[in-house]
């Protein structure tokens, strides 16, 4: 379990990043954190792995305060896949990629063959295997970051921008995938500007501005609240605009997922 | 990497700031030479205490303490690989004048680490680049060199990412042995290489893409004139590096150890 007690950080530069952030995410529970550039989305998920430490508040994965242990032990809880790819990748191969963090844990031979062979599959990457990951293209390159985390299966999993530069189909297998991690225990979190994605994967989110919380609450809700989600620099998804349109002709105005819409139209139209 | 925190330009109000970037220029290379020129502990120090009154002067103190904070650990790397060479591999007689050298090495970098921190702290990149072009350098090789100095804090600022990228992957920098200490850094510098490298093609193209180098006679807004405090900077400089080629060349520099046994 995440929780978060009053957390206030500043960066040595002065800039004030999070005011006031309280929060509890239990285990299994699917976030999406949204909220415009700089709102401290980033700054956010980095102080659940104890890579930033609160300047006022506290931090608690499991119960144990972030600063009083290191990032390398809540890493092994708490994997954080960052944005770009490139900040991470350094090994000849995928699979020494993948082993990294496995041989910084220390786990013996057998099973670190194991995890990448594991994560290999789990990713659809098997055929990179001895490739230079700097070989690859930029989404091939992001999933190798991902397996890379997953291998060494922390329970908290957490996505920075997860679906830019990937292509619809990649797009949506990522969607199934997050589910599936999600449906299989583990707690996920992303950090994301894609209204459409989440809107699809419908988690709770929490919606951020100028380095504050300033909604948690389930997709249906938070999507169709246009004033909150304007504030935060979020747009309605798609689907919701049609229907606060269709609002006068008595449909109902918390559709956000395409299935549903079509289900709702087809009702009224057949009906 | 807060080492990199004393090569960001710092835009504050103060005498040295205002100074011609030639005149500073002049300056910087004078101290290098005389610092390299050296390797007894008595003028380093002496180089080292002259140029904290500048550092006050420019009100950079705390961006300066902080890079000579993060230099520290190469700092110590220096000292503890010359003492060892010093020790098992030179003539010296006594284990007192091995450690003088070995001082006198770590001071070395700190006063060329000191010395260029005041410059880039001082010194934006525009006048610096304008002050090369006023030199007649050709102005593909001004801007190479203004970007390549822009591109340092951004540069920083990735590193930095890195490592939480590294650390979040289990990577853990402190502790181990010096050779492990050392490999450490290779998930930190490779990436940091690879994207630095992309990083300057894709801006060579986005620069060809938008004609740049179209026009072969260019004019600027601003124009550098030498005033009265900069002529005084660079006769300073030259006369420190008279009296230091003097020095070096006839007097015998006495080292702490002889004076305090004496």
């Amino acid at each position: 379990m995440i929780v978060m007690e009053d957390v206030y950080f500043s960066y040595p530069s002065g800039v004030e990043a999070l005011r006031e952030v309280n929060l509890k995410i239990e285990d299994g529970e699917f976030v999406a954190i949204m909220g415009q550039n700089g709102a401290g989305k980033t700054t956010l998920v980095k102080h659940i792995n104890g890579l930033l430490k609160p300047t006022k508040g506290r931090v608690l994965i499991d119960g144990v305060e972030t600063t009083k242990v290191s990032v390398a032990k809540l890493a092994r809880k708490v994997g954080l896949v960052f944005q770009n790819p490139d900040h991470q990748l350094f090994s000849e191969t995928v699979e020494e990629e993948i082993s990294f963090a496995l041989k910084n844990f220390g786990y013996d031979e057998k099973t670190i063959r194991e995890r990448v062979d594991w994560a290999l599959n789990l990713l659809d990457l098997k055929e990179y295997r001895k490739v230079s990951p700097f070989m690859l293209s930029g989404g091939e390159r992001k999933r190798v970051a991902l397996a890379s985390v997953l291998a060494w299966n922390p329970k908290i999993v957490i996505l920075d921008e997860p679906t830019i530069g990937q292509d619809h189909r990649q797009k949506e297998r990522l969607r199934q995938f997050i589910l599936q991690l999600n449906r299989q225990g583990k707690t996920v979190i992303i950090v994301t500007h894609d209204v459409e994605f989440v809107a699809e994967c419908d988690p709770k989110i929490m919606l951020m501005r100028q380095g504050r919380i300033i909604a948690i609450g389930g997709a249906k809700e938070i999507l169709t609240n246009e004033n909150l989600v304007n504030q935060a620099s979020v747009a309605l998804p798609e689907i919701a605009k049609i229907f606060k349109g269709l609002e006068d002709f008595g449909f109902p105005r918390n559709v956000i997922d395409v299935y549903e819409a079509a289900d709702v139209l087809y009702e009224r139209l057949g009906g | 990497m807060s080492m990199f925190d004393g090569f960001k330009f710092r835009s504050v109000s103060s005498s040295i700031h205002q100074m011609d970037p030639r005149a500073k220029f002049v300056y910087v290379c004078v101290l290098f030479s005389v610092t390299v020129m050296f390797n007894n502990l008595i003028p380093l120090l002496i180089l080292f205490l002259i140029q904290v009154p500048l550092v006050l002067m420019a009100k950079v103190q705390k961006e300066w303490v902080r890079s000579m904070k993060g230099s520290a650990m190469f700092a110590v790397i220096i000292f503890a690989m010359n003492l060892l060479s010093l020790y098992f591999y030179s003539g010296y007689e006594t284990f007192g004048s091995v450690l003088e050298r070995s001082l006198a090495m770590t001071l070395r970098f700190i006063v060329l680490i000191q010395t260029f921190s005041i410059f880039f702290l001082t010194t934006s990149p525009d006048m610096l680049g304008l002050a090369l072009e006023q030199s007649r350098i050709p102005y593909e090789l001004c801007f190479a060199f203004t970007t390549a100095v822009r591109f340092v804090p951004v540069l920083a600022e990735e590193a930095q990412t890195i490592m939480d990228a590294q650390k979040a992957r289990g990577l853990e920098l402190e502790g181990g042995n010096f050779l492990k200490r050392i490999r450490n850094y290779i998930p930190i510098l490779i990436p940091l290489i690879v994207n630095a490298i992309r990083r300057s093609l894709e801006l060579a193209e986005t620069m060809e893409s938008r004609a740049w180098g179209a026009n072969k006679n260019r004019t600027n807004l601003y124009v550098l004139k030498m005033e009265r405090k900069d002529v005084l900077l660079i006769l300073i400089s030259l006369l420190i590096l008279a009296v230091s080629i003097y020095v070096s060349m006839y007097v015998q520099i006495p080292s702490i150890i002889q004076i305090l046994t004496s």
